[in-house]
């Protein structure tokens, strides 16, 4: 093996290779999974202003006793697209941004496995945004929660085409997740570096794998049980309907076997950002790499054992509710396991006050408390107590919220520099911390209280006697505090974008492979392609256990047209060259023809559905075709 | 600057098989796929256990139509596979006949499935059993016929030569067209079998 420096002429062309075309048809075309992923980071967040408009429209509603702000119907709507736009829109293709912008650069790789693939999956998540959402001004939005039970949501008792919105909506955003959870399966399998074992990868990768298994063998669930609602609503059939003999607690088994799984879709990849992000400001490794990659894909597996927990109060058998009771509480086990990492990180290392410390510090805390009543609710005896009270919201808002959007807002300011090239200002930063920190506890944790005081969920308004008016006034305040410290984040990171300080590659001093490149990175992420031996690439001149060195700056060029390389699943060996795919409109024209075909059967024009349909069929023809190979053995590797 | 590696050996580009990404993508496909068919069976089974009266409601379903019907789409994967490794080896000059013959068979085996659904004494809204029923070999047919499609767009470009021998192309349809009748296997076992009792 010998070794050439890359000359510059060669660096241009890697650069002109892998550049999106100018213009508005690069803009349509592009495949490149940094613009995906910034695009994916851009929309979800738009999402999360209009779910927090919501809810703070919901709040207003609620701040008072038997206000009349709101109708009964408005509630309904306005809460059901809530919990759908912060669960589908936002917490999940949030993560997915910071997959697809971060991974191929953790993994040294120069793409995602399936480029065209990860644009579509963008393409149709967008779509499918706008088709959930074309109900509202209309006054004809989803309104039977994001869980949609029947039978309050089958035609009789919800007639309208609400329900068939969220039906059709959520099959059609269901196609994006399973692509896009494909692509990612696939990239970890086959384009690390040479080198990168799977005990070297970093966390946030672990946790995206894990979740984008768990969303291959959940999602089918939710888009056949949405497939049977649809059924049942539009063409007479009885799945849910007992009237002909089928099972409304079929949807509850249904939904929850995917709805359950998908909680820890939501929360495993950021406590993987954490895990990578936290030991930065410790200045040192996480501690129990590999409990804490185990303790990812031990919840994950737990995590399909425990649905039946939502449905304790349906009058199950006491086996089966002894059964999923028992497995909801394992569940905290692997979560311990990673508190338990990242305090002892804290702990052992000499903790940097800087602004994603104290979202990845408040987030710990969240999440001990958001367990603690995880813990409470999974007995059943209590949770007969607790179901359907506020004491749930006041849970599922502090796992959800404190699970994914503390880490989320800490890695955006951790991974900013990246991402534009500038850093955060860190004043401002601190402010939105606090305000966000104290109004979220203001806003959730008196809603443990006012559930323990008999206030139910899902309801529009309470009479004045119940007595818990003043703690919803002080709830309604804390939200809309959160909201502020929330614009006071977006404000800071719209205006760091043009004066923040130049950050240069590595800011944070960070160990791993993404922090080697430029920020931003260069159109083809790496000149070449850099062989790892650890899983501290930056840090292994400063670290004793490590011995061998990885090779930054020597490694594959393939410099033939897109390419990248092959490595094997378990060891990263490298053993082909892929050559990846351009810019290209198909992915765009398939997301438009999937479009034509989900409006047409909400409308039930069935031929216009047909030619959709068709059109979607030649575009995946087209997308298949077998290219010509000009040199099926590579004649120059490398250099 | 950095250096690049001249490497001793050449490795190959779009490697075939389990070197190539679409391989892989095809079993992540047909992992999620057989998840939807196990959701599919669970709800059956639900609402067979939860059923009030008998359950199928008419007694078992005749298998004078599908026992033949399993018997042929099965031998369909055994002339794919057998005609794909006799393109691969060389020994055929074209796999484009035997991908038509597969095609035929599958389209048999549709045609054979319709007549048996206008055989039904029950229609799709009749009730939990009919429900499920359509809708079971309903999502199967639609995959059987999605699989025609293939091996046809298959057979085109094998007419055009487009498809090489160790090719990506040719092993994704098969994938595909073997994972078709493996899932009909357990859709039969659980429609037609099970319910069979002495």
């Amino acid at each position: 093996m010998a070794t050439v420096p890359v000359p510059a002429p060669e660096q241009e062309k890697l650069v002109r290779t892998w550049e999106t075309a100018p213009g508005v048809y690069g803009w349509c075309a592009t495949v490149d999974h940094k613009q995906i992923g910034i695009r994916y980071l851009v929309t979800s967040i738009v999402f999360l202003l209009l779910g927090g408009v919501e809810a703070l429209t919901l709040r207003i509603q609620l701040a008072q006793p038997n206000l009349k702000f709101l109708a009964p119907e408005q509630y309904d709507q306005l809460f059901s697209m809530h919990g759908v736009t912060m669960i589908f829109l936002y917490a999940l293709p949030v993560l997915s941004g910071f997959s697809n912008y971060l991974w191929p650069l953790m993994l040294g790789s120069r793409d995602m496995a399936f480029p065209r693939l990860n644009a579509l999956s963008y393409w149709l998540y967008l779509f499918s945004g706008i088709f959930l959402y074309v109900g509202l001004p209309l006054g004809q939005a989803p309104n039977g929660g994001w869980f949609n039970y029947v039978p309050y949501t089958s035609s009789e008792y919800d007639p309208g085409i609400n329900i068939d919105i969220f039906a059709l909506g959520l099959i059609f955003l269901g196609i994006s997740t399973v692509v896009g959870s494909a692509n990612f399966v696939v990239t970890l399998l086959r384009t690390r570096a040479p080198g990168m074992s799977i005990n070297r990868m970093p966390i946030l990768v672990w946790g995206t794998m894990t979740a984008s298994v768990a969303n291959l063998f959940a999602v089918p669930a939710l888009s056949l049980a949405c497939f049977m609602l649809w059924l049942d609503r539009n063409f007479g059939t009885s799945f849910f309907a007992v009237r002909g003999g089928g099972q409304p607690l079929l949807w509850q088994h249904l939904f929850w076997s995917f709805g359950h799984p998908w909680v820890y879709a939501l929360v495993l990849p950021s406590m993987g950002i954490v895990s990578d992000a936290l030991p930065v400001f410790c200045r040192r490794p996480l501690v129990g790499y590999t409990a804490v990659a185990l303790a990812t894909v031990t919840t994950m597996v737990i995590g399909f054992g425990v649905w039946v927990h939502h449905m304790f109060a349906t009058g199950l058998p006491t086996m089966a509710i002894s059964f999923f009771s028992a497995a909801s509480i394992i569940i905290a086990v692997p979560s311990a396991i990673a508190v338990f990492a990242w305090i002892a990180t804290i702990w052992t290392g000499r903790p940097v006050f800087k602004v994603p410390f104290l979202y990845f510090a408040g987030f710990i805390l969240l999440f001990v408390i958001g367990g603690v009543s995880g813990f409470m609710t999974a007995s059943a005896a209590l949770d007969w107590q607790l179901t359907d009270t506020y004491f749930v919201v006041a849970h599922l808002h502090y796992v959800l919220l404190g699970i994914n959007l503390f880490p989320v807002l800490g890695g955006l300011v951790y991974w900013f520099p990246k991402f534009s090239g500038r850093m955060m200002d860190e004043r401002l930063g601190r402010w939105a911390f606090w305000i966000m920190f104290i109004g979220f506890n203001l806003a959730f944790f008196p809603m443990h209280i006012v559930g323990l005081e008999g206030m139910p969920r899902r309801i529009y308004t309470y009479p004045a006697d119940l007595g818990v008016g003043g703690w919803n006034l002080l709830i309604t305040i804390g939200a809309f505090m959160l909201a502020s410290g929330i614009l006071l984040f977006l404000y800071n990171l719209v205006r760091s974008l043009s004066v923040g300080e130049v950050a240069g590659p590595n800011p944070w001093d960070a160990p791993t492979l993404e922090w080697s490149t430029s920020s931003p990175p260069p159109p083809q992420n790496f000149d070449i392609i850099p062989i790892i031996a650890s899983r501290h690439p930056l840090w292994e001149d400063r670290l004793e256990d490590v011995e061998d060195r990885s090779q930054l700056t020597t490694g594959y060029l393939l410099d033939h047209g897109r390419e990248t390389i092959g490595t094997t699943p378990l060891d990263a060996e490298p053993n082909v060259i892929l050559r990846m795919p351009g810019d290209s409109l198909l992915p765009l024209c398939l997301a438009v023809a999937t479009s034509v075909l989900f409006f047409a059967l909400l409308s039930k024009l069935w031929l216009i559905a047909g030619l959709g349909f068709a059109a979607a069929l030649v575009t995946l023809i087209l997308w298949f075709a077998p290219e010509p190979l000009a040199d099926p053995e590579h004649p120059r590797l490398y250099a | 600057m950095p250096d690049a590696i001249i490497a001793k050996d050449t490795l190959p580009v779009n490697g075939p098989g389990r070197l190539s990404t679409g391989w892989w993508g095809m079993l992540c496909l047909i992992s999620t796929e057989g998840i939807l068919f196990a959701y599919l069976i669970f709800s059956y089974a639900y609402l067979g256990v939860q059923a009030s009266g008998s359950w199928p409601p008419g007694g078992a379903p005749p298998l004078s139509l599908a026992l033949p019907n399993t018997i042929l789409l099965l031998a369909s994967s055994v002339v794919l596979e057998v005609g794909a490794r006799r393109f691969r080896s060389g020994r055929d000059r074209s796999t484009v006949p035997v991908l038509l013959l597969t095609a035929l068979m599958g389209a048999v085996f549709v045609i054979v499935q319709w007549e048996e659904w206008g055989r039904k004494e029950f229609g799709f809204t009749d009730g939990a059993y009919s429900s499920i029923y359509f809708t079971l070999t309903g999502f199967h047919l639609a995959h059987v016929v999605a699989g025609i499609l293939a091996l046809l767009v298959l057979a085109f470009w094998g007419w055009q030569q487009r498809l090489t021998r160790g090719g990506l192309h040719l092993a994704l349809g098969r994938m595909y067209w073997h994972f078709v009748d493996v899932v009909w296997l357990v859709v039969f076992l659980t429609i037609y079998i099970v319910p069979q009792q002495p």
